[in-house]
């Protein structure tokens, strides 16, 4: 029984998912450039409360032992508190991501004193001219201020969750020494073209020779920083990264979005990844141990085009979600494939008649009409 | 890797579940989740589903393995493995109060 | 991260002094899986 059997059972999928992503609503403070929910409006179809209420008991009944909490700002909602305290309350720990806006000292205080309550503080970058240029003016401020109210009210260790972008990837040294003066937890994650993504991945998304930098900065200060298992894809340059390696939407992870839409993650926010609806009947429960969708998903997947290539086996093909909203087939090579194959796919796509060159657009768009646009 | 059967001294020892501990049954075993530090394990033979679920019962760990049919034979791995629950505090050595508790 | 218990331990292997050797537990981070805010 080695690593391999474990990631292969768990590729067949549990009975529930060991934890999921809740995004609690698309109404956001913020219009981050490349939000993967493309928020900013609350919708009038969300969940209320007792819905809500009824999420956490199915999930409770489930085991699931973790769930994480996002949005929009999901510290927008009225109810935020109630619903984090039921959770934790029914025996379901927490951890929201938040851009930090609403945790003033007094909120940090009510935080400081709840149990099995994480908090993932976003920023993009270590100062406000690279933060702000993704999301948006006062965003940094507005980040650091609820970090140093958590800290003021003995919070704790938080999380502190980075998207990587060509524009920050020089500053991963600093990110961590950010960290390490909270006392709080660095998290860099992978950036996918999803959501308002689609449109400033072109721009954003890291070049070749900063995907090295960031696969040898993890090699050499992976040991206390979190990726959210988003860095497979580079595992072909070496030694693989810890952590599982794998795909877990559909399988071990899922998405519950703000209307009750049930998707494989929160990257592949489209019809083609939507496995049904909480609202149905059978609840969550029915639509992750029987939807179509999350059953195919379980089945052992086509390495497809890369099913000769080598680093199959350490990259697995990278990530759905970067192959589907860059047009590319999921049986083919990443966009960010670490061998030049996504490039070479990406190119041979682009030579296409457009209407085959599509690119799929993500399900909904509650970005809010008046956008302040941001020069790159 | 292998540990000198007769003399390991985690065999002596009364164990027990953390309280803040929940386990959930899987087809391989189960998965451990520690509310206290997050830390997630899985354990991945029925047999050390079984033995966790029956270590609060049993004076020493020993005890415990004997009751659930482990053959000795495997008993090194139950040690490495237990070590491990232990360095995460998934497991804790009872206190004399908790053991008369049980 | 937690990945010692998982990267250096062996396979199941048979030894000639009739011992089995297992890998029985295998931690994985909370924050371990993809497809995850």
């Amino acid at each position: 029984m080695s690593v391999e059997s474990l990631v292969s059972q768990l590729k067949t999928g549990l009975d529930a998912p060991i934890c999921l992503t809740w995004e609690l609503t698309y109404a956001c403070n913020l219009q981050c450039i490349h939000c993967l929910s493309s928020s900013g409006q609350r919708d009038d179809r969300e969940l209320s409360t007792t819905e809500a209420k009824r999420v956490l008991d199915e999930l409770r009944d489930l085991q699931v032992f973790y769930i994480n909490i996002g949005g929009g700002e999901p510290m927008v909602r009225r109810d935020f508190f109630e619903l984090v305290e039921y959770s934790v309350a029914s025996g379901i720990g927490v951890k929201f991501s938040t851009n930090g806006a609403f945790i003033d000292a007094e909120k940090a205080r009510r935080l400081a004193a709840m149990e099995y309550l994480d908090i993932q503080i976003s920023l993009d970058g270590v100062d406000a001219a690279t933060n702000d240029a993704v999301r948006g003016a006062g965003s940094f401020d507005m980040a650091r201020r609820a970090m140093d109210n958590l800290a003021a009210a003995n919070f704790g260790p938080f999380k502190i969750s980075v998207v990587v972008t060509r524009h920050n990837v020089p500053q991963l040294d600093e990110f961590k020494a950010l960290a390490d003066g909270y006392g709080a937890q660095l998290r860099v994650t992978r950036l996918r073209p999803s959501g308002r993504g689609v449109d400033s991945w072109d721009n954003l998304h890291p070049t070749n020779a900063q995907q090295r930098e960031i696969y040898d900065w993890l090699m050499a200060n992976g040991d206390n920083v979190l990726t959210g298992d988003s860095f497979f894809h580079l595992n072909a340059l070496g030694p693989a990264l810890p952590g599982l390696n794998m795909c877990g939407a559909g399988r071990v992870v899922c998405l519950i979005d703000p209307i009750g839409d049930v998707y494989a993650c929160p990257f592949v926010i489209h019809d083609e990844f939507r496995a049904g609806n909480v609202r149905e009947e059978g609840g969550f429960a029915k639509v992750w141990k029987q939807s179509d969708l999350f059953t195919s998903l379980r089945e052992p997947q086509s390495a497809g085009a890369c099913a000769s290539c080598g680093a199959f086996d350490a990259c697995q093909g990278g990530c759905m979600a970067a192959k589907f909203f860059t047009g590319l087939p999921l049986d083919g090579p990443d966009p960010e494939c670490v061998i030049g194959e996504g490039e070479v796919a990406l190119a041979e796509l682009a030579a296409q008649p457009v209407a085959v060159s599509l690119k799929p657009r993500p399900a909904m768009d509650h970005t809010k009409p008046t956008r302040v646009p941001v020069l790159l | 890797m292998s540990t000198d059967l007769i003399a390991h001294p985690l065999l002596g020892v009364a164990l027990a579940l953390h309280p803040q501990v929940a386990l959930r049954p899987e087809p391989f075993g189960a998965l451990a989740y520690h509310y206290g530090n997050r830390r997630l394990v899985f354990l991945k033979h029925p047999d050390m589903v079984a033995v966790a679920l029956a270590l609060n019962v049993h004076d020493s760990f020993a005890g415990a393995l004997t009751a659930c049919g482990v053959a000795e034979a495997r008993w090194p791995s139950f040690v490495t493995a237990f070590q491990s629950l232990q360095e995460s505090q998934v497991v804790v050595v009872r206190t004399t109060q908790e053991a008369d508790h049980s | 991260m937690e990945n010692d218990d998982i990267a250096t331990t062996a396979e199941a292997i048979e030894e000639p002094a009739d011992l089995i050797e297992e890998l029985l537990v295998e931690e994985i981070s909370i924050d371990g899986m993809c497809g995850v805010y």
